[in-house]
């Protein structure tokens, strides 16, 4: 059981800025995320992309952004724990305990959830018989690319992980792939690969197709997809994958006992805590009157449930504002010389 | 005011004004239509405001933004005539449009 003054829940900007307004003033703090790199929605879904609303930057890409929040957070030496997603929270006297699915457990007296809309999951086939095979034949991602050696492989999706496992995968294995129109949003060089691939009769293209249907006992044996026109195909296929990107689940969050607003938390605007003490909203997920989806409005949310959360932490002592530009306590913490 | 008509996967119909200028997701949530999840808030970074939009008027309708077709890839089902309603402004050109929802957008 790990112990700490507060958990975090969720390593994107919201979270990283908490947990460095949580060290500031002297308490200790983890980070838990569903993710298997920090960054959250800026590094999942626009690491590239310009943001031009982070005060006293006038351009930085999510990427850039991150990088420079980890770097703030340095000299902190903060523990995370990424790939594990928070499934249970529960009281025990004044702490929470926290079971991740990896079964790490937490206790603390505060929990911070800067979930952002919840984890990122693989978007999955809508074909519902396709659970059937899930793990065994079907797969969203790839652990050990060992088992496709030999083997047919239907990838479906037309973005640069489809494109390039699709690449990959035609050194050793029949490729099949499967696109719903005839463009694809992957880098050019590796689109062009895929047409050059294709000619050689090295990969099976076909698009303008979905899937329609799926045939197996035990494991796949072959798929049907149809075209626009109603078209039919049928392909003998051993694994099947599919690349259709992330989509956001609140997951376990559901089942905490927390007043929820559709997928968001409801909290106040001092603390931002929720109807449980002890467990605050910041960024994203939470919910007030007012509230902007802005990474400004999440700092100022970390900043503020940070000092709510010494008071648990810390029952015996008085909080003490301090500024970072005087203060020789913080800058002892931050490691840099004071004058 | 312009008449939009969304049409829930169940069948259930729902005829609403919303205002010109106002995007067709933006019609959705604010008439509190289920259906239309809306995560991003309309900056086109998810698929969970996909709509099928019914067939004659699909070709009426302005062309998609760029970018749209490679989230509409990455949306539940997707179908020829996927659109976002983020990406469809409301004006008197479109009055009585029906769009389809999908069985479920996650």
């Amino acid at each position: 059981m790990i112990k700490t003054d507060a958990l975090i829940i969720g390593a994107g900007p919201t979270g990283l800025f908490t947990a460095h307004q949580l060290k500031i003033i002297g308490l200790d703090c983890q980070i838990v995320d569903n993710l298997d790199k920090i960054g959250g929605q800026c590094i999942e879904l626009y690491p590239d992309k310009p943001i031009y609303d982070i005060p006293a930057i006038p351009e930085c890409t999510g990427e850039e952004l991150t990088k420079n929040l980890i770097k703030q957070i340095e000299p902190f030496k903060i523990k995370f724990h990424l790939n594990e997603r928070v499934d249970e929270v529960k009281k025990n006297n004044n702490n929470w305990e926290v079971k991740t699915n990896n079964g790490t457990k937490f206790t603390a007296p505060n929990v911070i959830i800067a979930g952002g809309v919840g984890s990122f999951e693989p978007r999955k086939f809508p074909l519902k018989e396709c659970e059937n095979f899930e793990n065994k034949s079907i797969f969203y991602s790839i652990k050990d690319k060992k088992i496709f050696e030999g083997k047919t492989v239907s990838i479906f999706g037309g973005g640069d992980s489809a494109l390039d496992w699709a690449v990959e995968l035609s050194k050793n294995s029949k490729v099949n792939l499967i696109h719903r129109r005839d463009e694809f949003r992957g880098a050019n060089a590796t689109v062009n690969k895929i047409y050059e691939l294709t000619k050689s009769g090295k990969i099976n293209l076909f698009t303008k197709y979905q899937l329609s249907g799926v045939t197996g006992s035990g494991n796949l044996e072959s798929i049907e997809i149809t075209n626009e026109n109603k078209e039919i195909k049928n392909l003998k296929t051993d694994y099947m994958l599919g690349f259709f990107g992330l989509i956001m689940q609140l997951g376990p969050i559901a089942n905490w006992g927390l007043n929820l607003d559709k997928k968001t938390i409801e909290v106040d605007t001092e603390k931002f805590e929720t109807n449980q003490k002890g467990i605050y909203a910041v960024g994203d997920i939470c919910n007030y009157p007012g509230k902007l989806k802005l990474i400004l409005s999440g700092f100022h949310e970390g900043a503020l449930a940070a000092r709510e959360c010494f008071k648990l932490a810390r029952p015996n002592e008085k909080y003490r504002f301090e500024f970072t530009t005087s203060s020789k306590t913080i800058k002892n913490r931050l490691g840099v010389k004071s004058d | 005011m312009t008449k939009i008509i969304y049409i829930e996967n169940n069948g259930k119909e729902h005829t609403v004004d919303v205002e010109n200028g106002l995007t067709v997701m933006e019609g959705a949530v604010q008439n509190d239509i289920p259906g239309i999840d809306a995560d991003c808030g309309g900056s086109m970074a998810c698929a969970t405001c996909h709509v099928y939009v019914k067939d004659d008027w699909y070709e009426k309708l302005d062309e998609k933004s760029e970018g749209e077709d490679d989230m509409i890839d990455q949306a539940y089902d997707p179908k020829k005539n996927s659109r976002l309603s983020c990406q469809i402004t409301v004006s008197d050109k479109i009055d009585g449009l029906v769009v389809h929802l999908p069985e479920k957008q996650v």
